[in-house]
This record gives C-alpha cells, sequence and structure tokens, in this order.
C-alpha cells in the first residue's frame, strides 16, 4: 500500500535514527513511503500559540502537497502528526478559516479540501493495516527475552483517538507482542514527557521525565520504545540532567520503536540507526538477543 | 347539501395567541372558506366551556362537521371528539388543526406563523368535508395478561394482577425470577437485606394460583393488538422434568463441572453446569448450561441422571414453543451493568482490586463468594482504605449522558457497608450527591456522621504508576478536588466502580418486536414522560421499571402497580375501542391482482380463490393504508384516510399557491373566494 | 430559475403519526424554531403517501414535498416505510423528467424523539429550495407544450381512476 510520507524536521537530523529506521521497516512491511515533494516545517508547537492563521497555512501546504493519487500520509513524530491533523480539523470545522488559509495556499498556487488526507502514524499502520498475520510472518529473529515498556506519550493518542485508545493505547503493546517481546506493564504509558516544558521549567519536565524512566525500572524494562522525537530527546538526552537533579542514577536505554522492530524483521542494528542514542542500547539488546546476526534476506 | 362547517381557533392562552392572529384566523376563515357557518376563535377550547361552546353551535347552528384548531391532535383529539359525541354528531367528523406545536411553538414570526396558520385550518376544513361517520370497533379484552421479566417491577406487576384475580402469564429469560435485586446485599436507605424483602414476593409468584410461571423463556413474537394478542414463547430447555423435580439439589452437588459464574455471581464465584442460579430461586428447578456441561461437550458424565432419586434429568427435552393469548402486555425486562472496560483509565480489569458495583454487591452479600467479608482479589486481604468512584459511564459524554439515578445512593450504602464490617477508610468521588428521595438526604447525613469521606471531583484515572515508595503496592486515586482546588493522589487497597445501568444489549429489536420504540438513550419510549410514563404508543403494550429509564426500587415497583392498574381497568371493562381506521377493497371492482396480498407486514388481506378478489380482514388491519397507495387500480379506501379526504387537504393547505390544474383538485371544491381568484391570476 | 430573496417557497410535508409528527411535535413542546414554509399533513403511515399526492401538490402550486417517516426497521407498521422508499425513488426519477429538480421533493427519516434534526431538515430544505426559486410551472409549461400535454393526461387518468371509489 502506497502512503505520502512526512518525515518533519526532528527526523532530518536530531532524530535521523527514526527515519532510517521507519524507512528500513516500512519497507519490510511493504509500507510504500513517498515522501512528499518539498514538504515544509510543521511548526511544532510555536506556530499555534503564536497565530492560528499562520500556523494552518504553514502546515496545511504539507496537506496540499500530497500528490491526488494518494489519500494518506503518514507522520512518525507525534508533533507533526498532531498538527497536520488538527489543521485539517479545524479547516473542516471551520469553514471561514478553511477558506482563509486556502486563500493563503493560493498564493503559492496550492489549495486543500479538508477531509481529503487523511493523516496515519506508522504504528496505526502497521497494526491495522499491515495487520498480525502478516507482521508475524515477517518475523526473522523473535524478541524473546527482550522487556520492552512501550510509551505512547501524548499527541498521537489525544485529543483524536484514532490511532488508539487515548486513555490506555495498546497496539504498540500488541506489536511487539507479536515480534516475540515481553512487553512489560507500564501504567505510565500514556503520561506526559514534559514536552517542551525542558525549556521553559526543567524542574517540572524533569519530574514527569523521572516519572517514566521510574516506571520502567520498576517493572523491569530493558528499554524504553518511543514513538515521537520529543519523548526520545526527553527521556534520553536529558536522562543525566534527571539523574543529577534528583539524585537517581537511571540507565535505561530509550529508542524508537521502529528501531527494535527492525531488529525483529531481521535488520541490522546499523541499518536502524542504533548508537545515535545517549544511554547506549545495544548492550542490553546483545545481552538478551545476542550478537546481530548477518543482514538475512528474506 | 353542502355541509356545515363550525370552525373554532383556539388562544391556548398565550401559546397560540402570543404568535399566532388566532381572531383574524377565525375572521378569515368565517369569511374565506366555503360552507363555514360558525368561525370562532375562544381562549381555552378543551376546556369545560370551550367544549361546551362546540356542542352548543352543534345543536343550535345545525353543524354537520367541526373544525378545532388548537394544540396536537395527540393530545386533545379525544376532547373534541367527545364533544362532538355529546351533541350526537360522529366524533370522526371532528378535525383538528396543529396550531401550536407545529406552528406557534415553532416560529417568531407573526405574519408567516398567521399565513401558515391559516393554509392548516383550510386544509383541515377541506379535508373535513370528505370525512365519514365512522363508528370505533369494540373488541373484547382477554383477561390474561403477560408480564416480560421477573424482576422487582415485573413481579409487583404479577402479583397486582393475580390477587386481583386475573391471570398472568410471568416470563422471565434467566432461570429464576429476582432480576438484579437478588444480587444486591443490602438495599438503601433502610438498609433491609434485599433477599428478605424481595423473597417473599417471589415465592408468592411463584406459589400463586393465577400465575403461570415461565423461567428461561423467550418471547419469541407478538402479533395481534389490544385486548387480544398473540404472542409466542419458547421455553427454553431446562434439561430438567419440572414436574419430576423436587429441587433437591443433589445434581447440583455433585455436578464435577465448576465454572465461573458471569451471571449471578458477577464473575467472582463459581457454579455448576446443572444449577439454580441462588439458593432462593423461584423455581428452584436447575438448568444445565449446555455450554459447560460434559454430556453436551464429549458425551460423558451424566453423575446428575445417575444421581437424581426422582429420574428428573431428561438430556432429551427440547425447547417448547408456547402460544398464547392475552390481552395485554407489561414489558419490564430491566438493564444490564455498563461494561467499565470501555473506560480503561480506571483499570477495570487490568487491576485486579478495582470492582464494579455489582461485583461489590456479592462481596458483600451473606451468600456470596466470600460470605459476606470484605476483601481483595486474592480472597482473603482486607483493604485498609476503598475508593468508590461514582458516575462510571453515567453522565459522560462519550458513553451515556443520563444520570443513573441510583448510584450515589448504592455508593452511601456501600461506604457504610465497609465501616461497618471493616476497619477501613472510605472515600467517594463524585460530582453531585442526588439523595433526592425519601430519606436518602438523611441517609447521606448519616454516612458524612459515620465518618466516610466525600471528594467532590471526577477521577481521572486510577494507577499502579507509584511516585512515591509509600505509594507501592497501592492503587492510586488521582483526582482534582474540587472543593478544595486541588490535585490529589489517594492510595487506596480498592476501588469500586459505581457503573452505569444501561439499556438490555437487545432492548431495541425486543421493543420493536412488540411494537414500541425507544429513545435516544435506549430506553424505552413512553406515552407521556410526565403524565403517562407506562403506557406506550401501542395500545396494550406497557413499560415498568428500569427499562423505562434508570430508577430505584421503589420507583420500579411503582411502575409495576401502576401498569398492572392500568390492565386492570382495561380488563374490568372489558372491551376497547378501537380506531376504525382500517382498509377495505371494493369487491366489485378489484381486478385480484394480488398486488395488495404481499404489502402487508400483519397479514390482513386474504385471497378469496373462488371471487378471485382480495379481501382485508379489518381485525387484523392496523390502517398503515400502503395497500391503499399500492393498489393500481385505487379500490382499496384507508377509513378516514382516504385520497378524497387527503388530496382535498393538499389543496386547501395550499390554497394560497398559484393552481396551475384547476380541476386538479380532484374531489375538492373551488374555493370561489377573492383571495384564492386573485392570486391564481397573479402568477 | 431567479434568486429572489424574498421569495417564501410553500413546501407540502407529509408525517407520518407515529414517529415524524411526534417529532414535529417534539420540536414544537421543545420550541425549537424552524421556518414556517413547510405544511404538514398528517398520514397514519409514510407507506400511505400516493405517488398522485405528490404530483397533485406539484400541480396546486407546491414548491417543493417534504416526507418524512419512521427510520427503517422502526416503522410501527414493520417495513412500510421502504414501500414507502421504493416509491419516492421511482418518483423522485418521474419528476426530474417532468423537470422538477431533485431537491423540490425530499424523504426524510425522524423518529419521534428527533425533533431538533427534524426541524434542521426542514430549515436546509426551505434554503435549497429558496435558492431553486419557485417551482412556476407554468413558464415551463409554456416551453414545453408536450410536457404540459403529458401532465394533464396522468392527472385527469388517477381523476378517472379515483371516481372509482365510494
Amino acid at each position: 500500500m502506497k502512503y505520502a510520507y512526512y518525515p518533519g524536521c526532528s527526523l532530518e537530523v536530531s532524530s535521523a535514527a527514526y527515519d532510517v529506521s521507519v524507512r528500513a521497516v516500512a519497507e519490510l512491511l511493504m509500507i510504500e513511503l513517498e515522501e512528499l515533494d518539498d514538504w515544509n516545517c510543521c511548526g511544532a508547537t510555536e506556530y499555534f500559540s503564536q497565530d492560528e492563521l499562520t500556523a494552518c497555512s504553514v502546515i496545511a501546504r504539507n496537506l496540499a502537497l500530497v500528490e491526488p493519487r494518494l489519500d494518506q500520509l503518514i507522520a512518525p513524530c507525534a508533533a507533526c502528526y498532531l498538527n497536520l491533523k488538527k489543521t485539517d480539523r479545524l479547516m473542516a470545522e471551520d469553514a471561514a478559516m478553511g477558506a482563509r488559509v486556502n486563500e493563503c495556499l493560493a498564493a503559492g498556487g496550492l489549495s486543500y479540501q479538508p477531509g481529503r488526507v487523511r493523516v496515519r502514524h506508522l504504528l496505526d499502520v502497521i497494526h491495522d493495516d499491515v495487520g498480525e498475520s502478516a507482521v508475524r510472518d515477517k518475523v526473522v529473529r523473535p524478541l524473546a527475552g527482550l522487556r520492552v515498556a512501550p510509551y505512547y506519550g501524548c499527541q498521537v493518542v489525544r485529543p483524536a483517538a484514532e490511532a488508539d485508545c487515548s486513555e490506555y493505547p495498546m497496539k504498540m503493546d500488541a506489536l511487539f507482542t507479536w515480534l516475540g517481546a515481553e512487553v512489560v506493564h507500564y501504567p505510565v504509558k500514556a503520561h506526559c514527557c514534559g514536552g517542551h516544558m525542558t525549556q521553559l521549567s526543567e524542574p517540572m519536565a524533569f519530574e514527569l521525565i523521572r516519572r517514566l524512566l521510574q516506571s520502567a525500572v520498576e517493572y523491569e524494562a530493558d528499554l524504553i520504545l518511543c514513538m515521537c522525537p520529543m519523548c526520545q530527546l526527553n527521556m534520553d538526552a536529558y536522562q543525566s540532567r534527571v539523574n543529577g537533579f534528583f539524585q537517581t542514577s537511571f540507565r535505561v536505554p530509550v529508542v524508537f520503536f521502529t528501531q527494535v522492530c527492525g531488529l525483529a524483521l531481521g535488520l541490522e542494528p546499523t541499518r536502524l540507526g542504533f548508537g545515535k542514542e545517549i544511554v547506549p542500547a545495544m548492550p542490553v539488546l546483545e545481552a538478551r538477543l545476542g550478537a546481530a546476526p548477518a543482514a538475512s534476506s528474506r | 347539501m353542502a355541509e356545515r362547517l363550525g370552525i373554532y381557533v383556539c388562544h391556548c392562552g398565550s401559546n397560540i395567541a402570543g404568535t399566532v392572529d388566532v381572531e383574524e384566523v377565525a375572521r378569515w376563515a368565517g369569511t374565506t372558506i366555503r360552507d363555514v357557518v360558525v368561525s370562532r376563535d375562544y381562549k381555552f377550547m378543551c376546556s369545560s366551556l370551550g367544549q361546551q361552546m362546540i356542542e352548543d353551535d352543534i345543536g343550535q347552528q345545525k353543524l354537520s362537521r367541526v373544525v378545532v384548531a388548537a394544540c396536537s391532535p395527540h393530545l386533545h383529539e379525544k376532547t373534541f371528539r367527545r364533544a362532538c359525541a355529546n351533541a350526537e354528531l360522529n366524533p370522526y367528523l371532528c378535525q383538528m388543526v396543529n396550531l401550536r406545536e407545529h406552528c406557534s411553538w415553532v416560529s417568531t414570526d407573526k405574519v408567516a406563523a398567521t399565513a401558515k396558520a391559516k393554509a392548516l385550518v383550510y386544509a383541515a376544513a377541506e379535508r373535513v368535508k370528505w370525512q365519514e361517520p365512522l363508528e370505533p370497533m369494540p373488541v373484547k379484552v382477554n383477561p390474561n395478561t403477560l408480564v416480560v421479566g421477573g424482576g422487582i417491577a415485573g413481579i409487583q406487576a404479577t402479583l397486582e394482577l393475580a390477587d386481583a384475580g386475573y391471570h398472568v402469564y410471568l416470563v422471565e429469560r434467566s432461570p429464576s425470577i429476582g432480576g438484579h435485586m437478588a444480587q444486591f446485599d443490602k438495599t438503601f436507605p433502610t438498609l433491609d437485606c434485599s433477599a428478605c424483602i424481595l423473597t417473599p414476593k417471589m415465592s408468592e409468584v411463584g406459589q400463586h394460583e393465577n400465575v403461570t410461571l415461565l423461567t428461561y423463556s423467550e418471547l419469541e413474537e407478538v402479533s395481534g393488538s389490544v385486548g387480544s394478542f398473540k404472542v409466542k414463547i419458547r421455553k427454553k430447555a431446562r434439561y430438567v422434568d419440572e414436574a419430576a423435580c423436587t429441587g433437591c439439589g443433589i445434581c447440583t452437588e455433585k455436578c464435577p463441572r465448576r465454572v465461573i459464574d458471569h451471571d449471578f455471581e458477577a464473575g467472582l464465584g463459581y457454579r455448576k453446569a446443572i444449577y439454580t442460579p441462588f439458593p432462593q430461586a423461584v423455581p428452584r428447578i436447575p438448568v444445565i448450561d449446555v455450554a459447560s456441561c460434559i454430556w453436551f461437550d464429549r458425551g460423558k458424565c451424566r453423575a446428575c441422571e445417575k444421581l437424581c432419586p426422582t429420574n428428573a434429568i431428561a438430556l432429551d427435552q427440547e425447547d417448547k414453543i408456547i402460544e398464547l393469548e392475552v390481552g395485554n402486555v407489561i414489558l419490564a425486562t430491566g438493564w444490564q451493568l455498563f461494561d467499565s472496560r470501555k473506560l480503561p483509565q480506571f483499570g477495570y480489569g487490568r487491576l485486579p482490586n478495582v470492582f464494579t458495583n455489582m461485583e461489590f454487591e456479592r462481596l458483600c452479600n451473606a451468600a456470596g463468594p466470600t460470605s459476606g467479608k470484605i476483601v481483595l482479589r486474592d480472597g482473603k486481604t482486607e483493604p485498609e482504605s476503598v475508593a468508590i468512584l461514582h458516575c462510571v459511564g453515567s453522565r459522560d459524554v462519550n458513553h451515556h449522558e443520563y444520570c443513573s439515578a441510583v448510584c450515589c445512593m448504592a455508593a452511601l450504602k456501600f461506604g457504610h457497608l465497609v465501616l461497618e464490617k471493616t476497619k477501613a477508610q472510605v472515600y467517594s468521588f463524585y460530582i453531585d450527591m442526588r439523595p433526592n428521595q425519601k430519606g436518602y438526604e438523611e441517609f447521606y447525613q448519616r454516612l458524612l456522621e459515620e465518618g466516610m469521606h466525600f471528594v467532590r471531583g471526577k477521577v481521572a484515572e486510577v494507577t499502579d504508576a507509584t511516585r512515591q515508595p509509600a505509594e507501592r503496592g497501592k492503587l492510586i486515586v488521582q483526582v482534582e478536588d474540587t472543593l478544595l482546588g486541588r490535585q490529589r493522589r489517594i492510595p487506596v487497597d480498592m476501588v469500586v466502580l459505581m457503573g452505569a445501568m444501561e439499556p438490555q444489549p437487545d432492548a431495541k429489536e425486543f421493543g420493536l418486536k412488540c411494537g414500541i420504540s425507544c429513545s435516544m438513550a435506549g430506553w424505552y419510549t413512553e406515552r407521556h414522560p410526565k403524565l403517562d410514563p407506562v403506557a406506550t404508543m401501542t395500545d396494550g403494550i406497557f413499560i415498568a421499571g428500569v427499562c423505562q429509564g434508570p430508577k430505584d426500587i421503589p420507583a420500579s415497583v411503582v411502575q409495576g402497580a401502576a401498569a398492572a392498574a392500568r390492565v386492570q381497568g382495561m380488563i374490568a371493562k372489558g372491551t376497547v375501542m378501537i380506531e376504525p381506521i382500517v382498509a377495505s377493497i371494493d369487491e366489485k371492482a378489484c381486478s385480484g391482482c394480488r398486488i395488495c396480498n404481499n404489502l402487508c407486514p400483519f397479514s390482513a388481506i386474504e385471497f378469496d380463490g373462488e371471487k378471485k378478489v382480495s379481501r382485508v380482514i379489518t381485525a387484523l388491519c392496523k390502517g398503515c393504508g400502503t395497500c391503499v397507495a399500492a393498489c393500481p387500480a385505487g379500490v382499496i379506501t384507508g377509513a378516514h384516510f382516504n385520497n378524497r379526504q387527503i388530496l382535498a387537504e393538499i389543496g386547501g393547505a395550499l390554497w394560497d399557491a398559484s393552481p396551475v390544474l384547476e380541476d386538479a383538485r380532484a374531489g375538492a371544491d373551488e374555493p370561489a373566494d377573492e383571495e384564492a381568484e386573485s392570486a391564481l391570476s397573479a402568477r | 430559475m431567479s434568486d429572489n430573496p424574498t421569495f417564501e417557497p410553500k413546501i407540502l410535508g407529509f408525517c407520518c403519526n407515529w414517529c415524524s409528527y411526534r417529532a414535529a411535535d417534539l420540536a414544537g413542546t421543545a420550541r425549537i424554531k424552524y421556518p414556517t414554509n413547510v405544511r404538514i399533513i398528517r398520514v397514519m403511515c409514510s407507506g400511505r403517501i400516493d405517488p398522485t399526492f405528490v404530483l397533485n401538490a406539484f400541480a396546486l402550486g407546491a414548491d417543493a414535498v417534504m416526507i418524512a417517516g419512521c427510520h427503517p426497521g422502526e416503522c410501527h407498521y414493520v417495513d412500510q416505510n421502504y414501500k414507502a422508499m421504493r416509491r419516492y425513488g421511482m418518483l423522485k426519477h418521474t419528476l426530474r423528467q417532468m423537470g422538477i429538480e431533485p431537491e423540490r421533493f425530499r424523504l426524510v427519516w425522524a423518529s419521534a424523539a428527533e425533533g431538533q434534526q427534524l426541524a434542521e431538515a426542514i430549515t436546509q430544505m426551505v434554503e435549497e429550495v429558496r435558492k431553486l426559486g419557485p417551482l412556476a410551472w407554468a413558464a415551463n409549461w409554456q416551453e414545453n407544450g408536450q410536457r404540459i400535454e403529458a401532465l394533464e393526461a396522468i392527472v385527469h387518468e388517477h381523476a378517472e381512476a379515483m371516481e372509482v371509489l365510494a
């Protein structure tokens, strides 16, 4: 199945591991990704807090760029996902806003009909569109013995409960069960990681991050799986700051779910961006799964 | 000879007169519409003076037709028909115009509303000229009654009718009557033991000479109409011979197959494959659950059969279809509990010590799986703290918008039981406290004094994600205490969710089977929410208890009694008058094409093979008129809704539109008035 | 068709006694406001609607006709609204051939609890028909003499057929 693909800025640089693993996993699972030509930044949380019309127009440009023959757009970054979805909905519900956005788009020779493109996250595409039996079929290296804590964060599951349940999502849990891993109980799976609070109030953000790490340790997870660059950054890059702040000694690897998914599908760690994370994941992966085999062709 | 019309335009106080210029409408009707002899307006036509006015005019002015422009015919059609009858004018020569619900109440534009009113009055005036005198058809009321649902409402209705000397067939889906009330421990606010007050009534029903108890049975089909319904009941096979069974219980004791009892014990206890749902079951005749029985699964065992001292086990028993004739049906089909897994933030089904209200009732019940001890899922640990969450599934736009009426009181009851039976602290997390019936507020005060804690706030989450070591092993209730204005995390051992009452899963289709409909929330629609809560739009079908909407036990009892009283009234009267709105076929003109035969869902049209014509069986005809519209030759007449009348009504309603074909007004007289003429020439 | 802003369409509505008539009652009881352009005629069931009622309505100057009945599966008389649905489909097709725009003939379902929805459907229809303008068959007919004859013939046929009734 073909989907338009919107990597977003984070996936270009700081979360390149996510982009690389998304593409690798998608290829194996027969999800054809067509990257949008000349896509632009979605503005994350900043634009909307400044001016709604500008924000919507800038975001809608990406929706407008989706080729007419494609009607689904995958955005792996949670903030991009939320922004694209929110814009589509705003344009649909507020006809006046929609008209004004289209006026702005017209200046660039574009237009967008709200509702035309369905914004998806890769997780629900794998879970719903590819499905259990297809995924299980492709597992080359079951993740037996690996204890994973699936972390969903906020923006994909709320406010729209389209990708997964808002209160207690389970699709990543299901996916990793199919991949043979041991999915630990992770009650804070949909609690906020603090997002941009790291820039605004470190104590607040650190506390939120601490809770996520604490819970993973409590339930003896080997690593935490993320589906958002911000969440991964917060929990990984700030882990040492959190330790400093609270006098804790967390050392929990935090990686993107597609990276570990790729391992199960037989890909080598180097193809999946491992090594880019700050708290290294390879030690625990090797300990549980053994050394990586040579790339298998399947 | 021309008809003599009386037109009466009601002010209804200011309800109509506030928007429609009623005096103008009356004046206009008198001068514009042909054959109008009298045209008046009056403050309240439905008052005795108003009705008297009509009766006097009929006598003095020799009126042959009456039009009353007032409220909806659903309210006062009977009133004005009766007035006509009193003055010896056939009641079907009276027509109402809906100037209130359809006109004055839905508009603020006085000019437009008045114009609409005129059109509606003209329509009725033209129609009524073609109306014919009709006689309602008396139908004998069968004194037997069918009550569906053996919960407290159904039991009450049954006993009232049976005690009055009339026969009742009580049909209940599960193996015993008693309903949800049998599962409860205590009832609020008196803290009576639920079973103690229920079982005497259950026994009475079981032993009553005027009651035929059909448990483990389903109502499959209903046909006919008020006074004479034909119903088909499927008596499911119990695999036990009821005549031989003494209720000794050996079969249950010796049955080797034990399964979780998801029904009566709410999943907390066990039962056998052959079982009675609870010790005080009525009838005390067990049932074999085919899904869990070893014999039905793989052909082995038969222990019950071998050990039964009276040879009452009948493994080859089959379902039986019973056909009955009854005069009225009372539906008291009750409710089911909301599935709390739909609110995963509360952890039900995932966190072991989160219980539903039903599970908690079973815990408290002395005959329950823990012999009345309030303990955690492990079956032995007593909680040190219990949280009770109100409104789980109720007052929730994502699930049920309504309030389930009983949960606040039940929560107080649970609080009391926790304080009585354990040393635990107990918290209630509520949005509003709703103890609004007799003795309820006092019960709330009592709990305040007993030391129950009340937190006003809808719980956001019940989680085992701890933030501090002290929280380990507890369930944390995360809530915004809106009276304190602060977030709180309250660690407890046990959480009880006050789940909503929901309509039965098959309520809608079941209702349609009986010819009644459901509201948007899924409860059965009563005839009038204020003034007629137990009758439905279908004569002869009544509703009682929670199936009409969430309510507590006293209200259910009252509705059961009310429905029974209505039925008793009809039985005492002996006959009920059916509206003569039926179809009839002109046999001389019928060509025998039989197109109409298959259109009738009530099989009210038969074909006479000898004469080769179709014929309507009046007793079965419900008057929908579909055959009337379908007949290619136009030989079927729908009484009181025939083509002439409706076409005249259409003509009248469009009196101020420009007609293109004057002779298209088949059957209606042309308005010879100036206004219509000028409208004609204007376009 | 002219877009006359002061044009008030005259719309005939047929409501079935059990669902849609009660929905209209409910709209009134709830004081929901909607345009006064629809004049309601009560029938026991939407299945009672004879195509000649609709044709007559147009012929007598209605700018639009609305039929309202119970939702499929909820008809008080079991499934007679399905028959209404079938007739509606054929009639709409026929009307189109006579030059009557599809927006002028609508079938809506409204249960007794749906006063709000019925009011909204009526409001929407009034606006659509207002935009279309008056039906103005006379003007239409002058253009198409054949259509006039055809329609006259149909109506006379029905008038004759109805004389068989008592």
